[in-house]
C-alpha cells in the first residue's frame, strides 16, 4: 500500500469522500443519502488515510478519539428529542425553523440534527474499528 | 427539504397528535432519555474517569426516582402511553408503561443503583478506562427501553442494545475465561435475537402492524390462515433462551460467573428478567389465544428448567457457578405463569421476578465479598467465613433462605402463590416440580453455606478447629463498606418484602390483570378494543 501513486492521491480522495459524505448526509432527508450512509463513507475516507499515512496522521487530524466523537453524535440526536420538550411537544417531534441567512431561506429542523448525530455516531464507531485493526497490522 | 412557502396544505391533524405534551407526558420516556444521555456524556469524556461515577451515580439516582413517580402514575391511572415524534398509533412508535413493565424498570434501577452506589473496589481504574460506567448506562438504557415500549420492533431494537452493553461489560477484564464465557454468551444471545427479528418480520408481515396494542387487536381478529401459533412458537424459543430456559439455558452458568462481581450481579438481577418480560409480554398479552396451544409445552419447559436448575446448583462446586444456576432455576418459576396464563401463576411469576432480581444481584455481591477474601470460589477450598465475620454469614444466610424459598424471606409468597396456582389450574405436578426444586435448591444452598461460612477452613480442615488462613482480612473499612454495604441493602429489600408482601403483592396482582385484559391495554394506547 506504501507506493507514491497511493499516498499522493489519497488526501485528494479523503477530501473528497469527506466532502461528499456532508452532501450525502444534507440530502438525506428528502432523497437517497442520509446520516449512516455519510457516517460510512466518512470513516472509510479516514480508514483510508490511516492506509496511505499511518494511523498517528488520522488520529492526529482527528483531535478527538473517534468514540469521543460517537458519543458527541449519540448526545446530539438525544438532545434533538429533548429539544421538543421546550415546546411541549411528545419526545422526537420534529421542529421545523427557516431562517433568512444572507437573503437564502435556509431550512433548520430536529430531524436534520438527529441525523447529524448518527452521522457522527456511525462515523466515530467505524473509524473507531478500521483504525484499532489498522494498528494491529502495523499500518505503514 | 421542506420549504416554508412552497409546502401544500396538509392536514396534520390526521397524522399526528397536536395538543402538547407536558412534563407529566414525558414521564414515560424521561426513564429512557436519562440513561442514554448520561451514556453519551460518559463516551465523550472518556478518559476523564473521575468523572465517571459520580455523572453515573446521579443518573441511575434520577432514573430510579423517575421511575418510582412512573409507577406511582400507572399504579392510580393505569397504563400511561407516549407516542414518539407526535406521530397517531398505530403508525409512531409508541412507549406504553403498563404496571408490569414499570415496575421491573423500577426494581432494575433500584438494582443498578444499589451495585453500583458504592463504587466497588472489584471495578478498577483499568476496567473504568474501557468503559464500565458508559456500558452501564447503556445496559440501563437497554433495559429501561425494553420494559417500558410498546412496540415490538423498538422491542427488538433495545433487546440488540443492552445485548451489546452486556458483550462489552462481559469482556471489560479482557481474562481468557471471560471471553470464553463471552463467545458461548454472545453466540447463543445472537441466535435467540436473530429469532425474534425473523419472528417479528413474519409477523409484520402478517398483521401490517408492530404497535402492541393494535397486534393485540389484529390477533384476535386474524383468520384461520395467517400463522400465529407458529410465530408464538418463534417467539417463545427467542425469549425462552434469553431467559435461559431449559434446554437453551446453558450458557447462563457458562458465562455468568466469568465477570467481576458486580457485573454478574447486574446481569443475574436485570437480563435474563427482561427475556421472561418480553415472553410473558408477546405471548399472553399479544398472542393470548394464539399461543394458548403452547402451553402444556411451556410448562413442562417451566418444571424442567427449575429441576435442572436446582441439579446443577447441587452438582455445583464454585460458588458463583451454582448461583449461575439458581437463576436457571428461578426462571422456571418465573415460566409458571406463562405456562399456565391464570391470574394467580402471573402474580407469582411476576412477584417471583422482583424477587429474583433482589435476592439473585444480592447473592453474586455476596459472592464477590467472599472472592475479595478468599480469591477463590471453589466450594473446596472456602472455609471459616463465619468465624471471620458472623453477621455477614448470618446476612448470607438470609439470602440463600430467601432464594430457597423459606419463610419469612421473599422467596417464600411467590412460590406459595405459584404452587396454589398450579393446584388450581389442575397442574398439581407443576406445583410439585417448584416444591421440589425448592427442596432441592435448599439442600444446595445449605451445602454451600456450611462449606464457606460455618466449617472451620478449608477442605481437610479437622473439625473443631478453625483455620482463618483462607480469609483475607478487608484492605480497609471503606472497603468493607463497599463491598458489604449493596448486600446488605439489598438483604434489608429481601427481608421487607418476605415480612410485608401485601404492597408488591397487590402490584404483582395488577400487573398480571393488565396482561389478561387486553382491551383495556388496547383502549389505553389506541382508544379501541379489539
Amino acid at each position: 500500500m506504501n507506493t507514491i501513486i497511493f499516498r499522493t492521491i489519497s488526501p485528494l480522495l479523503v477530501s473528497l469522500m469527506l466532502l461528499f459524505s456532508v452532501f450525502i448526509t444534507l440530502r438525506g432527508h428528502n432523497e437517497p443519502g442520509g446520516g449512516f450512509i455519510g457516517g460510512l463513507i466518512a470513516a472509510s475516507a479516514w480508514a483510508l488515510y490511516g492506509l496511505s499515512h499511518g494511523v498517528p496522521t488520522v488520529r492526529r487530524a482527528l483531535r478527538f478519539h473517534p468514540m469521543e466523537i460517537a458519543g458527541f453524535g449519540l448526545f446530539l440526536a438525544a438532545a434533538t428529542g429533548i429539544l421538543s420538550l421546550l415546546f411541549a411537544r411528545n419526545f422526537m417531534t420534529g421542529l421545523w425553523a427557516f431562517p433568512q441567512i444572507l437573503g437564502v431561506e435556509v431550512a433548520l429542523s430536529t430531524p436534520m440534527f438527529f441525523d447529524i448525530g448518527v452521522y457522527f455516531v456511525v462515523m466515530g464507531s467505524m473509524a473507531s474499528i478500521a483504525l484499532s485493526l489498522e494498528e494491529r497490522e502495523g499500518g505503514v | 427539504m421542506a420549504a416554508s412557502s412552497d409546502s401544500p396544505a396538509v392536514d396534520l391533524a390526521a397524522a399526528m397528535i397536536t395538543t402538547p405534551a407536558s412534563l407529566q407526558d414525558w414521564l414515560v420516556i424521561l426513564p429512557l432519555i436519562v440513561p442514554l444521555t448520561a451514556g453519551a456524556i460518559l463516551v465523550m469524556i472518556r478518559h476523564s474517569t473521575h468523572w465517571h461515577r459520580p455523572v453515573a451515580g446521579l443518573a441511575l439516582a434520577a432514573l430510579f426516582l423517575l421511575d418510582l413517580l412512573l409507577l406511582r402514575r400507572v399504579l392510580t391511572e393505569g397504563p400511561v402511553v407516549m407516542m414518539m415524534g407526535s406521530w397517531l398509533p398505530p403508525f409512531g412508535i409508541a412507549f406504553t408503561a403498563d404496571l408490569l413493565g414499570t415496575t421491573l424498570a423500577t426494581v432494575s434501577a433500584f438494582v443498578a443503583l444499589v451495585a453500583t452506589a458504592t463504587a466497588p473496589p472489584s471495578i478498577n481504574t483499568a476496567e473504568r478506562r474501557y468503559g464500565f460506567y458508559p456500558f452501564l448506562m447503556l445496559l440501563m438504557t437497554g433495559v429501561t427501553g425494553a420494559f417500558l415500549t410498546g412496540d415490538l420492533f423498538n422491542l427488538y431494537v433495545w433487546f440488540e442494545v443492552l445485548l451489546i452493553s452486556s458483550f462489552g461489560l462481559l469482556v471489560l477484564g479482557s481474562e481468557k475465561s471471560q471471553i470464553d464465557g463471552t463467545v458461548k454468551y454472545g453466540l447463543l444471545n445472537l441466535v435467540a435475537t436473530t429469532l425474534f427479528l425473523v419472528a417479528t418480520g413474519l409477523l409484520y408481515g402478517a398483521l401490517g402492524t408492530l404497535n402492541m396494542a393494535d397486534i393485540a387487536i389484529k390477533a384476535r381478529a386474524a383468520g384461520p390462515d395467517v400463522p400465529l401459533g407458529a410465530l408464538a412458537a418463534l417467539f417463545m424459543l427467542a425469549f425462552a433462551t434469553k431467559a435461559a430456559a431449559f434446554p437453551v439455558n446453558f450458557w447462563l452458568p457458562a458465562s455468568y460467573h466469568t465477570p467481576t462481581a458486580t457485573v454478574s450481579a447486574l446481569f443475574a438481577g436485570l437480563l435474563t428478567k427482561v427475556g421472561v418480560y418480553a415472553l410473558l409480554k408477546t405471548l399472553v398479552l399479544l398472542l393470548g389465544p394464539s399461543s394458548a396451544y403452547l402451553g402444556t409445552l411451556l410448562a413442562f419447559v417451566a418444571g424442567a428448567t427449575m429441576l435442572a436448575g436446582a441439579l446443577g446448583a447441587l452438582a455445583s462446586s464454585d460458588f458463583r457457578r451454582m448461583l449461575g444456576w439458581l437463576v436457571v432455576s428461578g426462571i422456571g418459576n418465573m415460566l409458571v405463569g406463562a405456562a399456565l396464563v391464570t391470574g394467580g401463576a402471573l402474580t407469582g411469576s411476576i412477584f417471583y421476578a422482583v424477587h429474583s432480581m433482589l435476592v439473585m444481584s444480592a447473592l453474586y455481591l455476596a459472592s464477590g465479598v467472599v472472592e475479595a477474601r478468599a480469591a477463590t470460589a471453589d466450594l473446596r477450598k472456602l472455609g471459616g467465613f463465619y468465624a471471620a465475620s458472623p453477621l455477614f454469614s448470618l446476612v448470607v444466610l438470609a439470602l440463600l433462605f430467601a432464594v430457597a424459598g423459606l419463610p419469612p424471606f421473599s422467596g417464600f409468597w411467590p412460590k406459595a402463590i405459584l404452587v396454589d396456582a398450579a393446584f388450581a389450574a389442575g397442574a398439581p405436578w407443576l406445583g410439585a416440580a417448584v416444591l421440589v426444586s425448592g427442596f432441592l435448591i435448599t439442600l444446595a444452598v445449605g451445602r454451600a453455606w456450611l462449606y464457606i461460612f460455618w466449617r472451620g477452613g478449608p477442605e481437610g480442615t479437622p473439625d473443631g478447629t478453625v483455620a482463618l488462613a483462607g480469609v483475607r482480612s478487608f484492605e480497609s473499612n471503606a472497603q468493607a463498606v463497599a463491598l458489604i454495604g449493596p448486600v446488605v441493602v439489598l438483604a434489608v429489600a429481601v427481608a421487607v418484602i418476605g415480612l410485608l408482601p401485601a404492597g408488591l403483592g397487590a402490584i404483582a396482582e395488577g400487573a398480571a390483570s393488565g396482561l389478561l385484559d387486553p382491551a383495556g391495554f388496547t383502549a389505553r394506547v389506541l382508544g379501541v378494543t379489539p
